[in-house]
């Protein structure tokens, strides 16, 4: 197997892009990543989407994006993962590289979420649960995270104060990111008295829906230095498991399976242990995701998130900051462009050039990219070169 | 919502039909083909218990446009005696009173309506006992 870079990587700033079709948002960003990677030609693409096909009516994205962007006819194939979508892309497009059958391969995600109206979003969502189990009895999403939030709360006593925390964070560092959606700085009281959504989980828990897309250029380790301008990150692991689709089928709901397996694997695969991330991007589709994906990643004991997350330790000058893009909750959360979104911030600062969020020294990131309530995990592990 | 998908889950909605892995003894909802533990393919049909306790609830404030009419609801993750846990609604309770444990028990209602001139969806819901 050849090690893998990325080379050159890609976004806009994410929101409500009413004037944009789809096509036009993923293929602004892949001319950014192009662009930054300084190649004139790529040999295969993977585009994370999770529900092109109910929120805009369109399926096949592999030709249409591949056209598009003036490629055909290179392969190009879209991935599908829920929420895992982006980081599912990234992992094709790792394997194509490293098994030697592409050299130079483009690994994106585009999500265009708001064609719908926020019960036809909630409805393509709520696709990625078991619609005759779930779904079918009422719950949403929300609903789903809320139930793992009020056993998290109850088994380890995680206080409501703590999952504010975390959007209070996520929230100052995207304050810091001019590609956030909602850059807004939030306050713990702020977050306690807006809108109930699903007990225990109020609006400022939840992130929103979005328009974005992200790319990135992948090549051989080896060619990286000769093809790029900037430093090169190199991918050096890729984990990727799941789990049961429906919550209830779960022993415990406060723990995330998938993320466990996925980790573990990446860990193997890098030979590293938690305690050598220096940062970590991480799937906080709601505050109890980040404080239960935390302590299933090894960053701190299980049923400590709570307490991490209150105490600073992922904060941007802790010992291991966490979403310092902002995370899903500020920076947007286009599904299928997610988890590429994640790789584009660790590569960032990895080369240095995070500007008022720059963590010092970080050499080795982690991302952490999630579908569903967790039925599908990607994680990835970035070192700079 | 097409009516044969509404109707071949009707075994399972209307009468808590799960079967068992003859080799390893544990119990699924809906009826599996496979065992995900031992991987027998060996089954036979069993009917669920319709009593239970409460592990996880919430109340539901934002609805799927469908349960617009029934909202603010319970939704609870209930574990039946017997062991198997499904997700259903915590109907006929105050939703303030709801606690980890509580004992629930199961009553056939309606569900769900498929707009003006769709099918009427039934099923199971959750009562306090």
């Amino acid at each position: 197997m050849r090690d893998v870079a990325i080379i050159g990587v890609g976004m806009n700033k994410w929101g409500e892009l009413w004037q944009k079709p789809l096509r036009d948002i993923f293929v602004e960003s892949a001319l950014l990543a192009i662009e930054d990677s300084g190649v004139d030609h790529i040999d295969s693409m993977y585009v994370g989407c999770m529900s092109s096909g109910i929120f805009v009516g369109q399926e096949h994205l592999g030709s249409l994006l591949a056209d598009y962007l003036g490629v055909n006819p290179i392969p190009c194939t879209r991935i599908e993962s829920a929420c895992a979508s982006g980081g599912a892309a990234v992992r094709m497009g790792f394997m194509d590289v490293a098994s030697g059958m592409s050299d130079i391969v483009l690994v994106g995600g585009v999500e265009k979420m708001t064609d719908v109206s926020g019960g036809g979003a909630t409805y393509a969502l709520s696709t990625a649960a078991d619609q005759e189990y779930e779904v079918y009895h009422g719950v949403t999403f929300p609903g789903l995270y809320a139930l793992m939030a009020r056993s998290h709360m109850h088994q380890y006593g995680t206080s409501r104060e703590q999952l504010a925390q975390v959007a209070v964070k996520n929230h100052e560092n995207g304050s810091k990111n001019p590609l956030a959606q909602y850059p807004q700085k939030v306050t713990v009281e702020k977050v306690m008295n807006s809108i109930l959504i699903a007990d225990p989980l109020r609006i400022l828990d939840c992130s929103p829906i979005t328009d974005g897309a992200a790319c990135a250029i992948l090549c051989p380790a080896e060619m990286a230095k000769k093809l790029s301008k900037k430093p090169p990150v190199k991918i050096i692991a890729s984990g990727h498991a799941t789990d049961t689709i429906a919550l209830h089928s779960r022993k415990d709901f406060t723990t995330l399976n998938a993320t466990v397996k996925a980790a573990e694997k990446a860990y193997k695969m890098a030979n590293l242990k938690p305690e050598d991330i220096n940062l970590a991007e991480v799937h906080d589709c709601f505050t109890i995701a980040e404080i239960i994906v935390i302590e299933d990643l090894g960053f701190v004991k299980k049923g400590e998130g709570g307490k991490a997350t209150e105490s600073g330790m992922t904060a941007l000058d802790g010992k291991i900051p966490v979403n310092t893009s902002g995370g899903l909750k500020s920076k947007g959360h286009p599904v299928g462009a997610t988890g590429v979104g994640q790789l584009i911030e660790i590569v960032h600062q990895l080369r240095g050039e995070a500007g008022q969020r720059q963590v010092k020294d970080a050499k080795i990131g982690l991302t952490q990219n999630m579908g569903g309530s967790g039925g599908s995990t990607v994680v990835h592990i970035m070192q700079a070169m | 919502m097409f009516p044969a998908r509404y109707w071949r889950e009707i075994p399972q909605r209307y009468r808590l039909e799960a079967n068992k892995c003859k080799k390893c003894g544990r119990t699924y909802f809906p009826p599996r083909l496979v065992c995900a533990d031992c991987k027998s393919r060996d089954f036979e049909p069993l009917k669920l218990k319709d009593e239970g306790k409460l592990l996880t609830y919430t109340v539901i404030r934002v609805p799927p446009s469908q349960f617009i009419e029934q909202s603010p609801y319970a939704i609870g993750i209930v574990e039946l005696d017997g062991g198997t846990r499904i997700l259903t609604q915590i109907a006929d309770c105050n939703l303030d009173k709801l606690q980890i444990g509580m004992r629930l028990k199961i009553e056939f209602r309606k569900i769900q309506q498929d707009g003006e001139a769709g099918i009427l969806c039934y099923g199971y819901k959750c009562v306090p006992v």
